[in-house]
């Protein structure tokens, strides 16, 4: 356990180096989810525009990543 | 060359090939650069743990002027060349540099405070971080704040290539003038001044910020992508133009 709690205590830095890297995670994967609705949204708003032309990429280059998504 | 990729299909489908590789070694490069960041790698012997702030510190710093250089690149090539994807790759670049910058000043905060006694100083390399920051923001208002999209690239694209100045500044401010911020210890003349223990963290980390950079990049061109077809699909129906033609076709054609 001691080993833990020194890993944890960061020699008496853990005030500083646990949020610096806290924050880095947090920015990172929220950059991540901000693009990723995004592409989502526009992705919607584009098939509401013009829905036949969806249907037609619907196997296309276009269409494909929200297919994975889902 | 260039106009090879002006196609947002091809573009598309060249971005479909590489973002799983993107995706795939940013994991694999920053569980190694964090196993060697917070465990493998020895504390320092005048900063004890707070040197393990240095493992994203330093990349984020890279990264916040990578981008904007890549920012303003983009925009000089969508402002000479009317290159249709450079526009949406400088938009898609922005809010991640931004993210970037955001980072280098937060985590530099957290590491002045122990080892510098203070959060903040108004000295040359934190204020003109920090001014690159607000150059981040500024592009991103600027792009936005016309009814034209096209005379709000435009802006932008001025405002970063003009921006660029303070590239440079930011990098030399440490050399320039006196700073509490240390000079560059990786880059420089005669090899790094940091042993290999604390270089090869600070190396992976650097290389998994690089290629998260590259699958965020992807996904936000997608969806800038998208939503130029949708200005474009819209502009169509304003002008009673039958709304099954291509967009974005038309964009390439003027060129």
């Amino acid at each position: 356990m001691d080993a833990i709690g020194d890993f944890l205590a960061m020699g008496g830095h853990a005030a500083f180096v646990w949020p610096a890297y806290g924050i880095t995670a947090l920015v990172l994967v929220g950059l991540f989810i901000a693009g990723r609705r995004f592409q989502s949204a526009t992705e919607a708003e584009l098939s509401e525009l013009a829905p036949q032309r969806r249907r037609r990429n619907a196997d296309g280059d276009i269409g494909k990543d929200t297919a994975d998504e889902a | 060359m260039l106009h090879r990729f002006a196609n947002p299909t091809r573009f598309l489908r060249l971005a479909d090939r590489i973002q799983p590789w993107a995706a795939g070694l940013t994991l694999v490069l920053a569980a190694a650069g964090l196993y060697y960041a917070l465990f493998s790698s020895p504390a320092d012997y005048q900063q004890g743990e707070t040197v393990r702030i240095m493992y994203i510190h330093v990349p984020s710093a890279w990264m916040a002027l990578f981008c904007y250089t890549a920012l303003a690149v983009a925009s000089a090539v969508a402002l000479i060349w009317k290159h249709p994807l450079a526009d949406l790759a400088a938009r898609a670049t922005a809010p991640i540099g931004a993210g970037f910058t955001f980072l280098a000043l937060v985590t530099g905060s957290l590491w002045g405070k122990p080892m510098w006694g203070t959060w903040w100083v108004w000295d040359a390399r934190l204020t003109s971080v920090l001014i690159l920051f607000f150059l981040y923001l500024g592009y991103m208002a600027l792009h936005d704040a016309f009814d034209d999209a096209e005379r709000g690239a435009k802006a932008a694209a001025i405002l970063a290539i003009v921006g660029f100045i303070n590239v440079p500044i930011i990098k030399f401010s440490v050399d320039w003038w006196n700073t509490l911020h240390q000079p560059a210890s990786v880059v420089k003349m005669g090899g790094p001044a940091i042993h290999p223990s604390m270089l090869t963290p600070l190396i992976l980390m650097a290389l998994a910020f690089k290629t998260y950079y590259v699958w965020l990049l992807l996904i936000r061109i997608r969806g800038e992508i998208n939503a130029m077809k949708v200005r474009a699909l819209r502009l169509r129906q304003v002008h009673g133009a039958p709304v099954g033609a291509q967009p974005g076709t038309a964009e390439q054609g003027s060129n």
